[in-house]
């Protein structure tokens, strides 16, 4: 029961029953980005907003377990107002913590700086999904939506690199 | 509270008596992969130890025995689904997947053209859906599908206008979502009238129930070992021996032909035309020992024990746990079979899997290879309970169990 409850904090249950940031936005201006588990076809569906190189507002929707919809509802927390770099290297410290050992696979790849270890603490709420890594197989529930999100946010990159 | 002695048989699984210390196994996954007995791992292991040699080409005693083996473990898998030539109509595959392509590619690309007509239904595995979408995109096929009724059987009511023009028909003998038992008899006769051919996923049926491919009068069934007691690896498609005689061979290599030269082939004789390269020897053994297995418990009694212990499981399931909806016909000793899907109320299927882990019992949670029957059922997923015939009373008491932490830890 012990590892249960680790999984399935009390933070990570009210996050799954009331989702923060979850609806859709008017697309353009906002920019739609898809995401799927196809281990068990969770589906996830983010809103983003950027303006002058912050995320303003972000809404997101779909389906998926506890484990997916609290970790994108806690995300969506974590990083709407923050300035698009900041975003990424909040997601490159939660990818950190949720990998079973050592940085993530990619890392060194030349976009994706090298990042230390990170102390769960600092992590304030998305600390509680740490007890993912003792699922390995629920990992990618965790990460789904923070995949997407960069999917999103490198899109909206290109494409105003390319309009520029 | 049925014919099978559980107690004992369990005794004859090594994984399913192995000590775990205080976690025993209860494992409620066998619509994914069953547990083999005893003998089909003694049956594997004899072989490696005393007569491993590849097969059809020595004329040495050892490759002698197990090209005799392997022969006779075709022969045995024949005889078990009513096969009227067993020894030239069962062409081993690595599993039903494979089974389902050899036909998609072999028959399907030399039969079908442009415009020619599939059907399958709205409850197939993605085996037997994504070979013929394959197909689809590569000759320009239409797909029809038989619908699902609303009391999880097939709706056949339109089924003449829906197969009438069909080159094939395709439908699996038994859901793995649903634990629906299909009633073939009139498909079957639908698409003969009308010039089809049928083929039949049993990976779902062959386990558990009698099967005789000539008595139920079609053309093509699939089946796969590790589901029925035997190893991963192997598999079978059984054909009717006047079709296969004219399709042209699937893989090419070693093994299928009868003579090779610079500017082409003669293919071997059945069933080998169908069958390149080495087969995986051990595997056909063992799940020649595996339906050994089945014959001497018996189909009829392994249907009786499930069909009881299915009919106690729902009344246990849906006695304490109102937040419980199952996907799945009603108990029947024909028409159902030992499969529960279902959804508990505000709780993903991941996260009952996952609590229900803890306690040492394996259910599966997912879309079970069959999103497009997740989309007719409204959800993206389902926990599904799968038992067979070394699962008892004490197994489903144990989920029953277990889903009160699920309740506990989610409306805390
Ligand atoms: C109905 C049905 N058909 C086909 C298959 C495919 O079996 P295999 O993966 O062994 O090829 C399965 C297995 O899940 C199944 O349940």
């Amino acid at each position: 029961m012990n590892e249960l409850e680790d999984l399935y904090r009390e933070i990570i249950l009210d996050h799954y029953r009331s989702p923060r940031n979850r609806g859709e936005l008017p697309v353009p201006p906002a920019h739609r980005v898809e995401g799927f588990n196809p281990l068990c076809g969770d589906e996830i569906v983010i809103f983003l907003d950027v303006r002058d190189g912050v995320l303003e507002d972000l809404k997101i929707s779909g389906r998926g377990c506890s484990i997916s919809q609290s970790s994108a509802s806690m995300m969506s927390a974590a990083v709407k107002g923050l300035p698009v770099d900041e975003v990424h290297r909040l997601v490159r410290s939660f990818k950190s913590m949720m990998t079973i050992e050592g940085p993530p696979a990619n890392a060194g790849a030349p976009d994706e700086p090298t990042v230390e270890p990170v102390d769960p603490a600092t992590l304030g709420e998305l600390g509680a999904l740490q007890g993912v890594v003792k699922f390995p197989v629920r990992i990618k529930c965790a990460t789904l939506a923070w995949n997407a999100l960069t999917q999103g946010l490198d899109e909206i990159a290109v494409g105003s690199a390319g309009g520029a | 509270m049925t014919a099978l002695d559980v107690q004992a048989l369990k005794k004859e699984f090594p994984l399913l008596t192995r000590d775990r210390g205080d976690r025993p196994l209860v494992y409620l996954d066998s619509a994914a992969s069953a547990q083999p007995p005893q003998a089909v791992l003694d049956a594997m292991d004899d072989y490696y130890v005393t007569t491993h040699a590849n097969v059809h080409r020595g004329v040495y005693a050892i490759a002698e025995e197990a090209t005799r083996r392997l022969e006779a473990a075709r022969v045995k898998l024949g005889r078990f689904i009513g096969a009227p030539q067993p020894e030239r109509e069962v062409i081993f595959t690595k599993n039903a997947t494979e089974a389902i392509n050899l036909v998609a590619y072999a028959w399907g690309r030399h039969n079908l053209r442009r415009g020619n007509v599939v059907v399958l239904s709205e409850i197939e595995h993605h085996a037997n859906l994504v070979p013929w979408l394959m197909l689809k995109d590569e000759l320009g096929i239409e797909l029809r599908y038989i619908p699902l009724g609303r009391d999880f059987h097939l709706d056949l009511t339109d089924l003449d206008r829906l197969v009438a023009g069909a080159r094939l028909v395709g439908v699996t003998a038994a859901s793995n979502v649903l634990g629906t038992v299909v009633d073939l008899a009139p498909i079957v006769a639908a698409a003969h009238a009308t010039g089809a051919v049928v083929l039949v996923d049993g990976a779902q049926l062959a386990p558990h129930r009698r099967v005789d491919v000539a008595a139920a009068d079609i053309d093509f069934f699939a089946l796969t070992g590790h589901k029925m007691l035997g190893p991963t690896g192997i598999g079978a498609l059984w054909a009717r021996a006047e079709l296969l005689e004219t399709m042209p061979p699937f893989l090419g290599g070693g093994e299928m032909i009868s003579d090779v030269r610079l500017d082409g082939f003669l293919p071997n004789e059945l069933p080998w035309k169908f069958e390149a390269g080495t087969p995986p020897i051990a595997e056909a053994i063992g799940l020649g020992a595996a339906v050994d297995y089945l014959e001497a418990v018996g189909l009829d009694a392994i249907g009786a024990h499930e069909t009881a212990l299915v009919g106690y499981a729902l009344e246990k399931l849906t006695a304490a746990y109102d937040e419980i909806r199952v996907f799945g016909p009603a108990p029947d000793p024909v028409r159902r079979s030992g499969v529960i899907s279902f959804a508990f109320d505000g709780v993903h299927p991941h996260d009952v899997a996952q609590v229900l882990d803890q306690s040492g019992i394996c259910v599966r949670a997912g879309h079970h290879c069959a999103k497009p029957l997740m989309r007719v059922l409204g959800v993206a997923a389902t926990t599904r309970a799968s038992l067979y015939l070394y699962n008892d009373e004490s197994d489903i008491d144990a989920l029953v169990g277990g889903l009160a932490t699920v309740r506990k830890l989610f409306s805390r």
